[in-house]
């Protein structure tokens, strides 16, 4: 028979109580599942890889939405559309949140969600309505269950809170998703989204891209915090940080977010540590804020070729549909180039409807107004 | 009929909603255990439980953004500012979103939202806790902002509020919440967009809301002692606005002093104002007077007399109306 020495059992005795921060806290370094190279890293048992068909398709969307984004940057120079926030680089993180989620989840995007909406299936053209400016919203946000895309930094957090409880309190198992960037932290609206959602127990998941810089100010100038994915440890959120310009560890961890949130067990925050290779629109000059190194050393960890050379190596990808794949990002391409040719027409008159369900008696008065002006236009130009 | 307070009546109207439609739920800073600092949500979470009517995080911008959410799913959010004051850090989710969401969407989310602000001074509380914040939202495309003088307005109005489809600011007037008035419930008084004449009278027009109605009925009575007998229009909804009521009394009175407690400079007196002489520019024999605020931020509970429309002031004003043709000297020496 042996004995416990005593020292041991003293020390035992005096052992802390288990940390109760420690399950929430994110991995001291980002998730990866593949090198920068694409070559895959031991498994996570935390994150398993998704299957290698949800990868191919994640690929898809991937190229399909770098191709949109490249036609919306030329789309701008074109002077088809105001503005472009372009999320080149971004393109793990815009595609695999989607894929993280079913039909029926909410989505909460930001301006520069433009190519997660398409991949979400939204009509690129109506996905850029609001930067061609015909009006503020092209789709129809509750039949795609996807908000507006939100321009207001993080008031957005809340709403995904709302959503979330609203849907939970009438029995659904819906899962609201409310992207946002590294600059968004800062904003009092996450704070109270998140807390929200975690006091509520609300089945949100929070996903910052860190994409190092918002407009011109780097991450130092936005936080002290060690990871943005700390800001959701002190709510008592369940948080994570990934790599997220590694496709399959972006998706796992999503999957994992989306999975805890629909079990009930409250609200996820997940951090990306991406990079914006565009200037924040094209309205931005980047080469005033950071050097072309920096951008040159992000470009060797391109999500795209990231996850090609994963599946090529894995079989799982060929010549045959890599060459599909590209020859569908042109027709996208080239379809949207063609209905984006011809200006919308806009009719004034519309001004006037949705700002109530009926008009106040003020608003009838204005649009008999704009509408005789509009009759004398006319006359005018006849 | 019962006597009953304005605060009964608000707290009858959440119940009785709560009670005929499954999809409302009320939520603020102390509203469900505590029932509200005013008592406004007295018994609803003991009544309805605590899904229903709930305490929230104390953060303004939360409860209303929450309440975005909520409405986005499917339900009816009726939320408290717990002070006017305190719905400053909410005015963004307000301007940006409450009042916009129908009209970004086309109609396809909207925002049928009540936000409850207990309103305005003459009750002897510190600062931050007796603004009249009415100019803001009345300013704000797509809000309704609608405040009570009656307690049967107060039953009536709440409840048109909450089943109305677009957003409304309900401001209650603090001062009224424990002034009571024979009332039988269910009460239904007029629909949003009408403004009721309070008093009838031929000599001039006082246009007033909120608290300011019982100030301008006070005036009115004084006013017959001298031999004046003036109209009291209660505006009730400042948006939607009757500019027919307003202008029709003035028509037939010919002289119109708009009585608030919010500062005058560029608030809902001088769009009044504006909006009167418009319409009634032929049939004004006065220029039309207001009687508000000081443009002073809210005062010290000790001179806050000074700063709020008195019964004198508005006899003052009233004075000023060229009974006898002569011009105002004030606007003689500009």
């Amino acid at each position: 028979m042996t004995t416990t020495p005593r020292a041991v059992r003293r020390k035992s005795r005096l052992a802390a109580p288990p940390d109760p921060a420690r399950p929430l806290l994110p991995a001291s370094e980002q998730i990866r599942l593949l090198d920068p190279a694409g070559t895959p890293l031991p498994a996570h048992p935390d994150y398993p890889a998704p299957p290698v068909e949800v990868l191919v398709e994640l690929y898809r969307r991937m190229v399909l939405g770098r191709r949109f984004d490249l036609q919306a940057t030329a789309l701008t120079k074109q002077g088809r559309l105001a503005v472009y926030p372009s999320a080149r680089g971004q393109e793990a993180c815009q595609v695999g949140a989607i894929l993280a989620l079913r039909d029926d989840d909410w989505v909460f995007p930001t301006y520069r969600e433009s190519m997660a909406l398409t991949a979400r299936g939204i009509d690129p053209v109506e996905v850029l309505t609001l930067l061609r400016g015909d009006w503020h919203c092209g789709y129809d946000p509750a039949v795609r269950r996807t908000a507006p895309q939100c321009t207001p930094l993080a008031t957005q957090c809340v709403h995904a809170a709302g959503v979330a409880h609203g849907e939970a309190y009438q029995g659904r198992d819906t899962v609201a998703l409310a992207f946002l960037g590294d600059g968004a932290t800062s904003e009092g609206d996450f704070h109270e989204g998140v807390n929200f959602a975690a006091v509520f127990k609300a089945p949100v998941v929070y996903f910052v891209q860190n994409n190092q810089y918002a407009i011109s100010v780097p991450l130092s100038r936005q936080t002290a915090a060690p990871s943005l994915a700390y800001k959701g440890v002190g709510y008592g959120v369940r948080s994570e940080q990934v790599d997220g310009n590694d496709p399959v560890a972006v998706l796992a961890v999503l999957n994992r977010a989306v999975a805890h949130a629909r079990a009930g067990h409250g609200p996820f925050l997940v951090e990306a540590h991406t990079y914006r290779m565009e200037p924040h629109t094209n309205a931005d000059d980047a080469t005033r804020y950071r050097d072309t190194d920096e951008v040159a050393s992000w470009q060797d960890r391109d999500p795209v070729v990231r996850l090609e050379t994963y599946l090529r190596d894995r079989g799982a990808l060929d010549d045959t549909t890599v060459a599909r794949v590209a020859a569908q990002a042109e027709e996208y391409a080239g379809d949207l180039r063609e209905r984006m040719h011809d200006k919308p027409t806009v009719d004034p008159l519309t001004l006037f409807e949705h700002v109530y369900a009926e008009p106040t008696p003020q608003l009838v008065e204005q649009r008999a107004q704009v509408r005789a002006e509009l009759a004398a236009d006319q006359e005018g130009a006849g | 009929m019962a006597s009953m307070t304005m605060a009964k009546a608000l707290n009858a109207a959440l119940a009785d909603a709560m009670l005929d439609d499954d999809r409302v739920v009320v939520f603020g800073e102390d509203v469900g255990q505590l029932g509200g600092v005013f008592r406004i949500t007295d018994g609803l979470a003991a009544r309805f439980g605590d899904k229903r009517c709930f305490d929230t995080p104390l953060a303004e911008a939360g409860i209303v953004g929450f309440a975005v959410g909520l409405a986005m799913s499917g339900l009816r959010p009726v939320v408290e500012m717990q002070f006017d004051a305190f719905g400053y850090p909410a005015f963004e989710q307000i301007a940006s979103h409450v009042a916009k969401l129908r009209n970004r969407t086309r109609g396809a989310l909207t925002a049928p939202i009540v936000i409850r602000i207990p309103y305005a001074g003459g009750i002897g509380g510190v600062e931050h806790h007796c603004d009249s914040s009415e100019a803001y939202y009345a300013h704000t495309p797509g809000l309704k902002v609608v405040t009570p003088a009656t307690v049967a307005d107060a039953y009536s109005l709440l409840r048109s509020a909450i089943d109305d489809p677009d957003p409304v600011v309900f401001l209650e007037p603090k001062k009224l919440y424990f002034a009571s008035a024979e009332t039988q419930l269910p009460a239904r008084t007029e629909p949003f967009g009408r403004a009721v004449v309070r008093r009838q009278g031929t000599d001039a027009t006082l246009v007033a809301y909120g608290p300011a109605v019982p100030v301008a009925l006070a005036a009115a009575e004084a006013a017959q002692a001298e031999g004046r007998d003036l109209e009291v229009v209660d505006v009730r909804t400042i948006v939607p606005f009757d500019d027919g009521t307003i202008a029709a009394s003035v028509r037939k009175t010919g002289r119109c002093v708009v009585i608030h407690e919010a500062q005058g400079f560029a608030g809902v007196g001088a769009e009044i104002a504006a909006r009167v002489q418009e319409r009634c520019f032929h049939s004004l024999h006065a220029p039309v007077l207001r009687v508000a605020g000081l443009d002073i931020p809210y005062p010290a509970p000790m001179l806050e007399h000074t700063h709020l429309p008195s019964v004198d002031r508005v006899l003052d004003t009233v004075a000023r109306l060229q009974w006898d043709d002569q011009l105002d000297e004030r606007w003689v020496a500009a």
